[in-house]
């Protein structure tokens, strides 16, 4: 089976965010794989495990994406693809289209991918590149099985389960529950720096500019406001119980 | 010719959502002299959660009644959608940033070719036109953002816009044209297993009652699900209660898991770490209960209370109890 993840590098979720002359400071944060990324990687790698394959994990991003792919390629993907995205304007449109230009003239089973970023949070990219590419999708899936040329997955939609079957080749995207995802071993590690890793500009597959012109643009960047600590309610369990209640009702308003 | 704006409005158990009504509010907030709003209602068995939806409308609401539409489906959805995208050529479609509208809004981006803001809080009309904000990384930080193409997509995060009013007469409602009969569906909708019937959804609830680690076992959400309940709220979870296996991943709230904003939200045996307060700081009224007084969710909450959530929280829902029943 021919297996393709598609992840993104983010930062990892216990950095605080600096805003730093418009922009959000990069110095010193620590990079990850994408939480929800990080499953589809393990579902695809548990994937090729019981059916066979190779597992190919693409990432359109700058430069530093390539320690994630590496990351990928030591949890046991066969082959890294970095596309770079460095010095382009573009948006989750443009992310979409260098994508389906990729996965155009490829075969391919199965796209997995991420529900969302924990960083842009605006959860397009996949959906986007499945439409483009005219086949099927399931998102937010927990679990997943393969048998013959269909897929069956069971895909969380407001913490009702539903269960889905479509033929393949598809795209899904993972939510939090679908797997437990390894670490790389050491022998994981090392092998990684012997897989083959490609990299590809816009232009080598047929993208343009113009192609990747975004279609929104931000105006302002800014902190939320900074909540401050309250009060601490005094007294016994039940003193404290009536009291909150009612500055509830008197000093927050709520009722 | 002014623009056409099409909202995406939601049933669920049969009732129209709360949120589509507020991405009515936005449409309206967003209307100029001459713009045209359509209210769309795809599902089945749609005459009530129609009537009420015609009821908040000056324009059309248009219905896609079919029973492959009773439970969404990305494949059917879409479907049932492209003819009508393609009729109406929309400038601007606004729907709920729900697990519906999160999965339907980029196919209908794709198909528009056009440009999408998602999860949006807020919006303003400036001299640089419309602008969205928007959380990154859920909340840690926020951005204002603006469409440039001709056409767009935005989604709206639940309970953070007011509901549109009910206005002087009712749309009419336009049955659309079976558009999903004719091609047979790849996907099939195998089984569903229904279990938030009659519960309140998570980001659409005014009051989250949420544990942590300090809950201990799953018997342990029992006295939150008595207050969540008294406060006709939900229950939501720490990653940490997540992790320990107290809970569904369907109920966690944060960087990982969901955001969001209610009116109040009670933190149970929750230390605070930031991947959770990325989640649930944005909430109107924060109250920490837990026996570690320099936990830090002590220090964004409005009212803090050190001790045993086991003691604790059935203290407030008798109280709570009490008061709304004098009300």
């Amino acid at each position: 089976m021919d297996l393709y993840v598609i992840l993104k590098q983010t930062f990892d979720t216990e950095e605080k965010i600096t805003i730093e002359g418009g922009e959000i400071r990069e110095d010193g944060v620590k990079h990850i794989i994408n939480p929800y990324d990080e499953y589809a990687v393990e579902e695809a790698i548990r994937l090729k495990e019981r059916h066979g394959g190779t597992v190919t994990a693409v990432s359109v991003g700058p430069e530093r994406a390539a320690e994630a792919l590496r990351t990928a390629l030591a949890m046991g993907a066969d082959e890294a693809v970095l596309i770079s995205d460095d010095g382009i304007r573009t948006d989750e449109s443009g992310v979409a289209a260098l994508l389906a230009a990729y996965f155009r003239d490829r075969r391919f089973d199965f796209i997995l991918g991420g529900y969302f970023s924990v960083d842009n949070g605006a959860g397009q990219v996949a959906v986007r590149l499945a439409r483009l590419l005219g086949i099927p999708h399931v998102s937010a899936i927990v679990k997943l099985d393969v048998s013959g040329d269909r897929a069956v997955a069971v895909r969380d939609a407001e913490g009702d389960s539903e269960t889905v079957e479509l033929p393949l080749p598809a795209l899904f995207t993972a939510q939090q529950g679908l797997n437990e995802p390894r670490y790389p071993s050491l022998p994981g590690i090392m092998k990684a720096k012997k897989k083959p890793f490609q990299r590809l500009e816009p232009g080598d597959l047929g993208v343009s500019a113009a192609d990747l012109a975004p279609k929104t643009e931000r105006t302002l960047l800014f902190a939320p406001p900074k909540r401050q600590a309250g009060r601490m309610l005094e007294g016994t369990p039940n003193e404290q119980a009536v009291e909150l209640v009612s500055l509830l009702k008197t000093e927050a308003k709520f009722m | 010719m002014g623009k056409r704006m099409m909202v995406v409005a939601e049933t669920k158990d049969g009732k129209l959502r709360q949120v589509s009504l507020e991405a009515l509010h936005a449409a309206y907030t967003l209307k100029e002299e001459g713009d045209e709003i359509i209210a769309v209602l795809p599902g089945h068995g749609l005459d009530a959660p129609a009537r009420e939806l015609a009821g908040h409308v000056e324009g059309r609401v248009i219905t896609l009644d079919h029973p492959d539409l009773k439970t969404y489906s990305a494949e059917a959805y879409y479907l049932a959608f492209s003819r009508l995208l393609d009729e109406d050529q929309p400038d601007l479609v606004l729907l709920g940033h729900t697990a519906v509208g999160r999965d339907l809004a980029p196919q209908l981006a794709a198909r528009l070719d056009a440009g999408q803001i998602s999860d949006v809080t807020a919006l303003e009309i400036t001299d640089e036109g419309a602008l969205f904000t928007r959380p990154l990384f859920a909340g840690k930080a926020f951005e204002k953002k603006r469409l440039t193409g001709s056409r767009g997509v935005v989604t709206l995060r639940p309970n953070n816009l007011p509901p549109a009013g009910p206005v002087a007469s009712p749309a009419e409602i336009v049955p659309a044209g079976d558009t999903v009969s004719g091609t047979p569906l790849q996907t099939v909708i195998r089984d569903i297993v229904r279990k938030t019937t009659g519960k309140v959804d998570l980001t659409e609830a005014k009051v989250v009652v949420s544990g942590g680690r300090g809950v201990k076992s799953a018997d342990g959400f029992k006295p939150l699900e008595e207050l969540a309940e008294v406060l006709q709220g939900a229950v939501g979870a720490s990653r940490g209660a997540c992790d320990a296996g107290y809970c569904d991943y369907a109920l966690q709230i944060g960087q990982t898991g969901k955001v969001v904003t209610p009116e109040l939200y009670i933190a149970c045996g929750i230390s605070g770490a930031i991947q959770h307060l990325a989640g649930m700081s944005q909430s109107r009224i924060i109250i920490a209960i837990n026996k570690d007084p320099e936990a830090p969710i002590f220090k964004i909450a409005d009212y803090g209370i050190v001790g045993d959530l086991f003691e604790v929280v059935p203290l407030l829902t008798r109280e709570f109890k009490q008061t709304l029943s004098r009300q």
